[in-house]
């Protein structure tokens, strides 16, 4: 169990840790390109209070703002030693990862943590984009694998968070290799009769859709994200024709049957936590009061009329409604 | 007219010049008799000397030569009374994906694969061995197939990759390569799989996660075209010969990382030179993989299929 001794206070952490952009006090929306104040940024979870874009998340941020009180603790994984392969594109693999680590101050491009989550203890892996576009090599493949395995230690719900471009090129086959073992991972969920909850964050393509992230119990998407298995270019010049408006992002595939849900960020925890406790406290004497705190729109949440696949539940007196589409 | 790759052309010239004197002379004429037999000794020599040392990016080009025996050819020289089955049950029949029942060495199997086609019509017909969500569904049907019969499962594989496409996309291509995998590796029954040309990325992974993974000698497994990998991490499509070398796609390159079980050699010159060598070994090699295989129960077999995969890169992690 040494290997659950890493007990980090993200929260104080976050406090501490200097901002990315440590000269910049200005955001700028990548969809908009509003100039946003880091500060009302931060405090609408980095979602756009102009036009609403999700803007992509560190995982550390992403862990913060999921768990209870944004307390949660990280296990320690196992990393990759220097570079499998020997593989030299431009560059040496082994540099990159090395600048990489240096840079970010992680080992590779996934975080596992444990923690409550509307009380309940849940188990979380989030991928982080920002290292090597949160491409799926040996230590992700290993550090879902571990996720499962905690999980099922601790018979607690396990949410996964892609962010990632798909596999890992520069580990070669190993990468594709992580496709089963990733899979392996959601099956011992499975046996175990535990949930898997995938949110879909912008992006999820490649290998990694092709895998456990296509195989959730309960499939969510943040709105917008890109969420396919070829790349848009490749399909592009596949078929030498324009691709369809809003192809391959999170409401097209909700469109098309493959996601359940498209959640807004702000409305994220509250229908996690919903599921997950549908899903644990499968009788209503279970439960444990859930204390509201951490999401600035979680008080007064109202169901915007006609919305349904948004995460939010439909009223009782109505449920027999199952599409409505009014608006 | 005989294809021929580029690295081939005194092989090439050898065989043209000692078909040319086969015409030329009757048999009777020892001469004439003699000087072939000496050509072909020294074509044999410089065929193994070539094969022996194929570079990657060769071997890629071996890999996808188009006289290559492709999955039908394995089909009708390893299987007795193969039966096709087709459809998803669901939207289409994938004929990028072939499949069905039949007798293997004595023994019911399902047998899945993927068909490039040898021809323009059935390189159409068989989309280029690049099956769609459809093509995937078909095989975990199979596969659903195998399991409630307890037959043994062989795959073939052989595809450039998953078909890129708005219409695989919107019927959800991650979903069915997931899934395959997915089904594939809670099989209770032997899968043995083997790479009989080009394992291309998901696509081949969908048809290969077995009990036993075979690759022919000159076959290449990836998980990206060395073509796509070099546009990304080189921005130029003309450093495939460099990706290839990089990504180590060779069978010799995949059994030292042990990502798979074995190599099946092919006869001199490779399988293009020597289909029905190549596909009977690849009967042995499979038939042996297949054995031990028979004797576990259910549980047994799914376990250890899972654990093979499990153990995979480990060695690289600390």
């Amino acid at each position: 169990m040494n290997w659950l001794t890493n007990y980090v206070r993200p929260k104080l952490r976050a406090l501490v840790r200097k901002p990315d952009v440590p000269d910049n006090l200005w955001v700028q929306c990548p969809s908009c390109e509003q100039m946003v104040f880091h500060r009302e940024m931060e405090a609408s979870l980095h979602v756009c209070p102009n036009c609403g874009h999700h803007l992509r998340l560190p995982a550390d941020r992403r862990l913060a703002i999921l768990f209870d009180d944004g307390v949660y603790q990280t296990i320690e994984l196992p990393r990759i030693e220097a570079d499998p392969l020997k593989f030299r594109d431009r560059k040496r693999y082994g540099d990159r990862l090395k600048e990489t680590r240096a840079k970010l101050g992680a080992d590779d491009a996934i975080r596992v943590a444990h923690g409550r989550l509307g009380g309940i203890g849940v188990v979380v892996a989030v991928f982080e984009f920002g290292f090597m576009g949160g491409s799926m090599g040996i230590a992700v493949g290993e550090g879902l694998v571990r996720a499962a395995r905690l999980a099922v230690l601790q018979r607690a719900p396990l949410i996964v968070f892609p962010a990632s471009g798909g596999a890992r090129m520069q580990e070669g086959i190993l990468s594709l290799m992580q496709m089963p073992r990733s899979v392996i991972a959601v099956q011992e969920m499975r046996e175990a009769g535990l949930p898997y909850i995938v949110v879909l964050t912008d992006p999820t393509t490649g290998g990694v859709t092709a895998s456990f992230a296509m195989l959730g119990d309960i499939a969510i998407a943040e709105p917008g994200a890109v969420i396919g298995f070829a790349g848009a270019r490749v399909i592009e010049d596949t078929i030498r024709q324009q691709l369809p408006a809003g192809f391959q992002r999170a409401e097209y595939l909700l469109d098309h049957g493959i996601i359940d849900m498209v959640v807004h960020r702000h409305k994220l925890r509250d229908t996690l936590i919903r599921l997950v406790d549908l899903l644990v406290n499968k009788r209503a004497a279970d439960v444990v009061p859930i204390t509201a705190h951490g999401d600035p729109s979680a008080n007064g949440a109202t169901r915007p009329n006609g919305a349904d696949r948004t995460g939010e539940p439909i009223p009782a007196e109505r449920s027999h409604d199952h599409r409505p589409r009014a608006d | 007219m005989l294809s021929h790759l580029d690295f081939e052309q005194s092989i090439v010239e050898l065989e043209t010049k000692i078909e040319e004197l086969r015409h030329l002379g009757d048999a009777a004429n020892l001469k004439i008799a003699g000087e072939v037999s000496r050509l072909e000794a020294r074509l044999d020599r410089l065929l193994r000397q070539t094969y022996a040392k194929l570079a990657p990016w060769q071997k890629v080009q071996v890999a996808r030569h188009p006289r290559r025996p492709h999955c039908t050819d394995f089909i009708s020289g390893l299987i007795e009374g193969f039966t096709p089955l087709a459809g998803d049950r669901a939207f289409a029949d994938d004929e990028a994906i072939v499949g069905g029942l039949g007798r293997f060495r004595g023994l019911s199997v399902v047998v899945i694969g993927q068909e490039k086609g040898a021809d323009t019509d059935s390189r159409v017909k068989h989309n280029f061995g690049m099956a769609k969500p459809e093509g995937y569904r078909k095989a975990q049907r199979l596969m659903a197939v195998a399991e409630r019969f307890g037959l043994p499962v062989v795959t073939l594989v052989d595809t450039p990759g998953a078909y890129p496409g708005v219409g695989a996309e919107e019927r959800g291509q991650a979903e069915a390569i997931a899934r395959s995998i997915d089904v594939s590796l809670a099989l209770r029954v032997p899968v043995v799989g083997t790479v009989i040309g080009e394992g291309g990325s998901g696509g081949a992974i969908a048809l290969a996660a077995a009990n036993s993974v075979l690759m022919l000698e000159h076959a290449i497994y990836s998980v990206i075209s060395p073509e796509g990998c070099a546009s990304i991490l080189w921005r130029s499509g003309e450093h495939a010969r460099d990706a290839a070398e990089a990504l180590k796609l060779t069978a010799a390159d995949l059994l030292h990382l042990k990502v798979i079980d074995e190599i099946v050699p092919e006869p001199v010159g490779a399988a293009h030179r020597d289909p029905a060598t190549a596909i009977r070994h690849t009967g042995d090699a499979i038939e042996a993989a297949l054995k031990p295989f028979l004797a576990l129960d259910g549980p047994a077999l799914k376990a250890r299929r899972r654990e093979k995969f499990l153990a995979i890169g480990s060695q690289f992690l600390i």
